[in-house]
């Protein structure tokens, strides 16, 4: 808490000088919301205003008339896009939880903790998207507690994401508890964070690869140049590359968006450890290149990359996975952040457009029937994905997320 | 559900949240060797779609009059199986000479079903007697079944906003487990075309036909080995791919693609955790050499606390 003087003497006003300080950000309420009246904030609200009612629509008049899905296409881009790449672009939490706590590379101290709180708001505004996906999201605990579909690897994933939020949580809890002033607390769950991490890193890399697996049980419906045995793989090493890359194209908006927070700070510094970042992400991509590589030569399907499908194959692996990689080389070879910013920026839209393919555009390419979103479907995603910009942009004005609570010892 | 499988299944849970085991494989469970089948000739339907009326009959699926069921414009469009409506009848042409083939679709019944491994809840269970069935009362309606299922079956009420079920032909499993009753569509077929039995002696009968005729049908009985075997099973006079078959499917399972991954994962899972839990004991105990050598710490409550602990 900062150094101002408590109102001891006065006993009614506390309450309201604790939601000054740590709701208000020290205003008043009136001038609270006038600082509120931005533009941004502007287009939240208009998207909102209708992303709030479609969500409504969904609930009482069901999926039916709220979304495009059929019966030969049961997944839509709630699926596809809010949980495939929603889940894959939180993977930050992961690539930076590993290197921070258990690699030892204290140098990423300040990518540590937005990158968990992005991963933590991804899970768990994946989760609420997913709920309106859901025949009857009433039940989303059953697999938990009433009935266990055991050969499912969608029961892994239910029972991974749910253990990971709370892994997750653990991680981002200490600045919770710095903002709430709880000293005992904090120091607690400070030293449970490491824990937290070793149990996350595991988790996280098995329904990484599970929901890449979810598709491996569908041979007769997904494109053969997508389709491979190789896809719990693929789908985790584009996890990981797309932790590094969200990390620094996160880093970068944050310190655009955030920058009073981040007044005095090593900017050389965070050039030099974006760079760095970005030769993994290249190392990554090199990587999981040949492995696209070595699916399509165990499928022999050669013949397919001269159809309609193959040239959009080869535009995503050439364009956004081996361009990328050179991009991150050279940036890193010529001490270029710019050059890596952006390769972050282009391998990031790769891999949803990865996670678009596999689960809708390539998926179902030979049913007699296609699948586009209803305007309500995408209005949904929209809308959740600007609720969670907003609510982490509520928690980073408020806690300690850019930088180190000056009251605390920073973590280990 | 009995005590001990119920103890069993706990331990199954706490070790899947743990590092990810379990895994009760669906064959054991369930496949018997007196269980029914249904053989579809095709070369003897006539295309009256009798087996729709009675199927929406005794499933009280909204019906129509049998006698508009002889409209024959519906066979204009190929049609799929959807939420009131568990079979249908699709016309194909013979490439040769045109003449129509008729060809009934509904759910095959998987000997080791795609949809049940798919089902997070398990809401799916493969019968003593053949039968496929679902289970509404667990289901959470993530339509990964639908996904799974190779033939495209099961199909879901999108329409209902609170208590959407997927729906699928239930082979009759309340009509089958009397002796001596058959699926409502199996009754009311007019001619040859449907056959209901022990699903070995349908085998039997089918390679028997195709040996007696072999100009009539091709050498092949669809559903034998398909997908691991289905419980209905189809002759044909022109290749299957001819008639709405995919034939591409192969032999294994769908069950089994996904065993491998779960598998992988536990183990992975397990021999992961070590070299993590040991790279953590190793941070942190260099973070209390730090502390240690840091004594000048202007945090001093702190300080001493790790010195205590370490």
């Amino acid at each position: 808490m900062r150094e101002r003087p408590m109102n001891t003497a006065r006993q009614p006003d506390r309450a309201s000088s604790w939601i000054r300080d740590k709701v208000f950000l020290g205003m008043s309420f009136r001038e609270y919301l006038k600082s509120n009246m931005t533009v941004a904030n502007g287009i939240a609200a208009i998207i909102l205003a209708v992303a709030i009612p479609v969500m409504v629509y969904r609930l009482v008049y069901g999926l039916g008339p709220s979304t495009n899905l059929t019966d030969t296409n049961p997944w839509g881009i709630w699926i596809g896009v809010d949980i495939l790449c929603g889940i894959v672009l939180a993977a930050g939490g992961l690539v930076m939880g590993t290197m921070y706590y258990l690699f030892g590379m204290k140098q990423y101290h300040h990518f540590v903790r937005p990158a968990i709180l992005t991963s933590l708001l991804g899970y768990i505004f994946a989760v609420f998207a997913l709920l309106f996906d859901l025949g009857r999201y009433y039940r989303l605990p059953y697999p938990m507690v009433v009935s266990f579909g055991l050969t499912s690897i969608m029961f892994l994933i239910a029972w991974h994401f749910a253990l990971y939020i709370m892994a997750l949580f653990v991680e981002w809890s200490p600045a919770l508890f710095e903002w709430l002033n709880l000293r005992k607390l904090r120091e607690f769950f400070s030293k449970l964070a490491v824990w937290a991490t070793v149990f996350g890193v595991i988790i996280a890399g098995g329904h990484q690869s599970a929901l890449g697996a979810l598709f491996v049980i569908a041979p007769g419906k997904l494109h053969p140049l997508w389709y491979s045995e190789l896809l719990p793989v693929f789908f985790l090493i584009s996890a990981i590359i797309a932790g590094l890359s969200m990390v620094i194209v996160e880093s970068v908006l944050t310190h655009r968006v955030f920058k009073k927070q981040v007044e005095q700070f090593d900017y050389a510094e965070f050039d030099k450890l974006t760079i760095n970042l970005g030769k993994g992400a290249s190392a990554g991509l090199i990587v999981y290149f040949a492995l696209k590589v070595f699916g399509l030569a165990h499928s022999g399907r050669w013949d397919l990359l001269n159809t309609g499908y193959g040239y959009w194959f080869l535009f995503e692996i050439l364009v956004f996975v081996l361009l990328p990689a050179f991009l991150f080389a050279y940036g890193a070879r010529y001490k270029n952040v710019r050059i890596t910013r952006w390769t972050a920026v282009m391998t990031v839209i790769g891999i949803v457009l990865n996670r678009v393919n596999t689960s809708l555009i390539a998926f179902n390419w030979n049913a007699p029937e296609r699948y586009y979103p209803l305007w309500t479907e995408v209005a949904l995603t929209v809308g959740v994905i600007t609720m969670g910009v907003l609510t982490f942009r509520w928690i980073v004005n408020r806690m300690a997320i850019l930088y180190d609570h000056p009251d605390y010892e920073s973590m280990h | 559900m009995h005590r001990r499988e119920f103890l069993k299944r706990a331990a199954c849970i706490s070790g899947t949240a743990l590092i990810g085991r379990g895994d009760v494989s669906a064959e054991e469970a369930h496949i018997h060797a007196d269980r029914y089948g249904v053989l579809v000739d095709t070369t003897f339907c006539i295309g009256c779609r009798r087996c729709e009326w009675g199927c929406n009959e005794w499933n009280k699926n909204p019906n129509q009059p049998i006698k508009n069921f002889e409209d024959k414009t519906v066979f204009q469009t190929v049609r799929r199986t959807h939420a009131a409506t568990f079979t249908v009848v699709n016309r194909f042409k013979k490439p040769d000479d045109g003449t129509p083939v008729y060809v009934k679709k509904q759910c095959m019944h998987c000997e080791n079903p795609g949809c049940l491994s798919a089902c997070f809840v398990d809401a799916f269970r493969k019968t003593e007697k053949g039968a496929v069935v679902y289970n509404p009362d667990v289901c959470v309606g993530c339509r990964y079944c639908m996904v799974a299922c190779p033939f495209d079956i099961p199909a879901y009420e999108y329409d209902k906003p609170i208590t959407p079920r997927v729906t699928k032909c239930t082979f009759c499993f309340d009509r089958i487990s009397t002796e001596g009753k058959v699926p409502a569509c199996v009754e009311i077929c007019p001619t040859e075309t449907l056959r209901f039995g022990k699903r070995q002696d349908l085998i039997a009968l089918a390679h028997e036909r195709i040996r007696n005729n072999p100009r009539r049908y091709v050498n092949h009985v669809y559903g034998e080995h398909e997908v691991g075997g289905t419980s209905w099973l189809y002759l044909s006079a022109v290749p299957f791919e001819q008639i709405g078959f995919r034939t591409d499917l192969g032999k294994k399972s769908i069950p089994d693609m996904s065993k491998g991954f779960l598998f992988m994962t536990k183990v992975f899972e397990v021999i992961a955790a070590w070299p993590l839990v040991f790279a953590a004991f190793y941070a942190i105990s260099k973070v209390k050499d730090r502390h240690n050598k840091s004594g000048t710490s202007s945090h001093e409550r702190k300080t001493d606390e790790h010195g205590k602990t370490a």
